[in-house]
């Protein structure tokens, strides 16, 4: 399962980061690394981009380059 | 000796606060060459022979966005006596993967531990001596909003400044990445030194499979086969590649010093209320009303309730100030030569460019206390999506809105876009959005040919000007602007109060720009209008400006508008004088022809326009070059004249282009 599928008020523990160039190495450098536990939080008005919570802080990310992101263990928050 | 410090951190950290307190008003603002980025240097107020530079707000030093890579030469090319790096310590794990990399290059460097108010607010700590011990860096715990710890940072800095203390670890790694890093420090050691980088840094950009760096070196093909073995056994071993490696060896370092030095009981205090803000702010449907909302009331405060007053009250001094120096002038029996340069030419062109300040700096005012307070970060999230499809990001709505009050604050606003991409473009695109000052154009042919039609002929305008935007963008994203946008991925910050100082200083600085750019660029180009349409050929004063040297240019410039539908001299020419102030076309226009009213201008117009060609003309005054302010502007941020200069060309060639397909297209069914 990958993180864009990912629904409001629930997390998942990241197991791969996909892409390519720049975008993956930011989403890396963001710390968005395997083993890192992420929240979905909310999703913007017109349906995308979507609100995480990580490492103590909020990122937002379009779904577009979340679904890059490989995710398991899906829990509710 | 003058010492340098370098100031570098995360964004949202806190470095603009602190540059203010480190540096009073005592700041100098420009680009770093060739780029969009900004750079600010000061003096110490504590120490009057250090200097500090602000670096851009970056998370990393990758070498993909403008920001990494000119933190990274700044670095390693100026060589600063030491880095301040400023750590939001609330959010401390992420803050510090960039110190991580700081310390690779082998400058001294004191961590500024910031925001700790908050932290002690929640109730939470941080032991700051082990952190320290642990990173091998001296910290200062700081709160720069509060202006606590300043004292202490300035003192620690010079200090590990004048003794040249380095980072005392750089390793921070085990395994298979350490025997990595420092096989290939061997190999590329002297190839580092050479190209005058530290070994260590370069080493560990070559593991990452950094490609300017590849470059940099020069190195030779055996040593980068050799490397991409180790690289290879590296991914192997690890079975992960190597860029995710290092971050994720990073990470797990920060990991492990925060579980011991770090005390948190939870989710801090500020994180708190501002998910309560968020779920009102950016909420599923009341998100986007209440931004615009807050955009009309901004536009109304600055350029009606506020921002009118004062400016009409700013043009009767500047208009005083005009009659009393034109009496003086006469008084002493000046040439009218210079009489007329001195009051018509500098007076009031400059004169008026510079009513507009009490707006531009008002509209600062607003902008900073969005930016500084978070929300704007909230606006890119909530309109992402609709400037997506044109390669922008959701943060460029704010300067393309304010476009359509002026050109001018909208493109100096473009400053606090996230990459030099998107402010590039935005830069371009702003002027598209209708200003203010072009209302007496479209009023003047309105009346004169539209009466009845007013209200959709303006509209139209409108949505023209919003559609070549909109289409524009779509053609950039496929050319100039090819490749891969800068990643939206962005932090949204805890919301904050905003620093009284730094919404000053902003201001501050926003309009002592603008008055530069009145008495540079602005003030040069009216003398240069003024002369031209003043004086002849013969270099004699002109009585009938149909006589003067800007008349025979637009009776040069007169046929390239033929296949726009208007030939006369009179019309390109108003073009012309339009740079200096787009009111000024209606101005000229009155001028040329004679007329002595509204009525006899209408009918003057009729004569030189048919109401198709009318049309026409409205679609090139939308379009056209921007005013020498927002030319200015641009030059200022684009950081190039030549840019400038390219970006005023697309926008006079889009006019050109769009204005010929309306008369042309025009002509087929009105015959
Ligand atoms: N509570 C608190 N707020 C701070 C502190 N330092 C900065 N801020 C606020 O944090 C926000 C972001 O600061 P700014 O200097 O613009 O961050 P920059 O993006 O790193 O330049 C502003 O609203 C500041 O007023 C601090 O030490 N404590
Ligand atoms: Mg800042």
């Amino acid at each position: 399962m990958t993180l864009d599928q990912l629904t409001p008020k629930k997390s998942a523990t990241i197991t791969a980061v996909g892409g390519v160039g720049a975008l993956r190495r930011r989403l890396l450098d963001m710390g968005l690394t395997p083993g890192t536990k992420v929240t979905v939080r909310k999703v913007a008005p017109m349906g995308d981009p979507i609100e995480l919570f990580l490492r103590g802080y909020v990122l937002t990310i379009r779904k577009e380059d979340a679904s890059n992101i490989e995710i398991h263990g899906v829990m509710d928050v | 000796m003058s010492i340098l410090f370098a100031l570098a951190g995360n964004q949202n950290s806190g470095k603009t606060t602190l540059f203010n307190r480190l540096t009073g008003s005592n700041q100098h603002v420009g680009n770093f060459p060739g780029v969009t980025v900004e750079k600010k240097e000061g003096r110490l107020l504590l120490k009057k022979d250090a200097f500090v530079v602000d670096l851009p707000g970056i998370y990393s030093l990758s070498p993909y966005t403008a920001e990494e890579v000119v933190t990274r030469d700044f670095i390693v090319k100026e060589h600063p006596d030491a880095i301040i790096n400023i750590v939001d310590a609330t959010n401390i794990e992420r803050n510090l993967y960039l110190s991580l990399q700081l310390m690779e290059l082998e400058i001294p460097m004191v961590i500024a531990l910031n925001m700790m108010d908050e932290v002690r607010a929640s109730g939470n700590s941080i032991k700051v001596k082990e952190l320290s011990d642990a990173l091998g860096v001296p910290i200062v715990p700081i709160s720069a909003g509060k202006n606590e710890g300043i004292h202490e940072l300035v003192d620690v800095a010079i200090k590990i400044a004048s003794e040249k203390q380095k980072p005392k670890r750089q390793d921070f790694c085990t395994g298979e990445i350490h025997k990595a890093i420092h096989a290939i420090a061997h190999i590329i050691e002297d190839h580092a030194i050479a190209a005058g980088y530290p070994v260590r840094f370069a080493s560990t950009k070559m593991v990452e499979g950094d490609e300017p760096m590849q470059k940099e070196l020069k190195l030779h093909d055996n040593e980068i086969r050799l490397i991409a073995h180790i690289t290879k056994e590296m991914e192997e071993q690890l079975h992960t590649d190597r860029e995710a490696a290092l971050a994720d060896m990073r990470y797990q370092f920060i990991e492990e010093v925060c579980a011991k030095c770090v005390v948190k009981k939870g989710e801090s205090l500020e994180q708190l209320r501002s998910e309560k803000m968020d779920r009102i702010l950016t909420h599923k449907y009341f998100g986007i009303p209440i931004f615009l909302g807050i955009m009309l009331l901004i536009f109304i405060l600055t350029f009606s309730v506020i921002g009118a007053p004062l400016q009409s009250l700013f043009e009767q001094g500047i208009d005083a100030a005009t009659g009393w120096f034109s009496d003086w002038l006469t008084g002493l029996n000046v040439n009218p030569a210079l009489h007329s340069l001195l009051i018509d030419g500098v007076c009031t062109g400059v004169g008026s460019v510079l009513s507009f300040l009490p707006l531009i700096v008002l509209l600062f005012f607003f902008l900073s206390i969005l930016e500084d307070s978070g929300y704007m970060a909230r606006v890119a999230f909530v309109m992402d999506k609709l400037l997506r499809k044109i390669g922008l990001s959701g943060r460029s709505f704010v300067p393309m809105l304010i476009g359509f009050g002026c050109s001018v604050p909208a493109i100096m606003a473009t400053r606090t876009l996230s990459s030099d991409r998107d402010r590039k473009m935005t830069i371009l695109l702003t002027p598209f959005m209708s200003c203010s000052a072009k209302l007496p154009i479209y009023g003047m042919i309105t009346a004169a040919f539209f009466e009845r039609q007013a209200g959709i002929v303006m509209f139209s305008i409108y949505v023209l000007g919003i559609l070549v935007a909109v289409l524009s963008g779509l053609l950039l994203k496929k050319t100039v602007f090819k490749g891969n946008p800068v990643p939206f991925v962005m932090e949204l910050p805890a919301y904050r109060f905003p620093a009284a100082k730094s919404v000053l200083i902003h201001m501050w600085e926003k309009g002592k720009d603008f008055i530069r750019k009145a008495f540079t660029i602005i003030f040069l180009s009216t003398i240069v209008i003024w002369f031209l349409q003043s004086f002849g050929w013969n270099f004699q004063m002109v009585e009938d400006s149909a006589d003067s040297i800007l008349a025979s240019i637009g009776n040069l410039l007169a046929p390239l508008f033929i296949p726009l539908g208007f030939s006369d001299w009179k019309i390109s020419t108003a073009l012309i004088t339009g740079f200096t102030a787009k009111e000024s076309v209606v101005s000229t226009l009155t001028i040329l022809t004679g007329a002595t009213g509204d009525a006899s201008l209408y009918s003057a117009l009729q004569s030189l326009f048919t109401p198709l060609s009318a049309l026409s003309f409205l679609a090139f005054t939308i379009l056209y070059m921007p005013c020498v302010a927002a030319f200015a502007a641009s030059k200022r941020e684009l950081g190039s004249l030549k840019g400038a200069l390219l970006t005023a060309a697309y926008q006079t060639g889009a006019a050109y282009v769009v204005a010929l397909l309306i008369y042309q297209i025009g002509r087929l069914f009105v015959g």
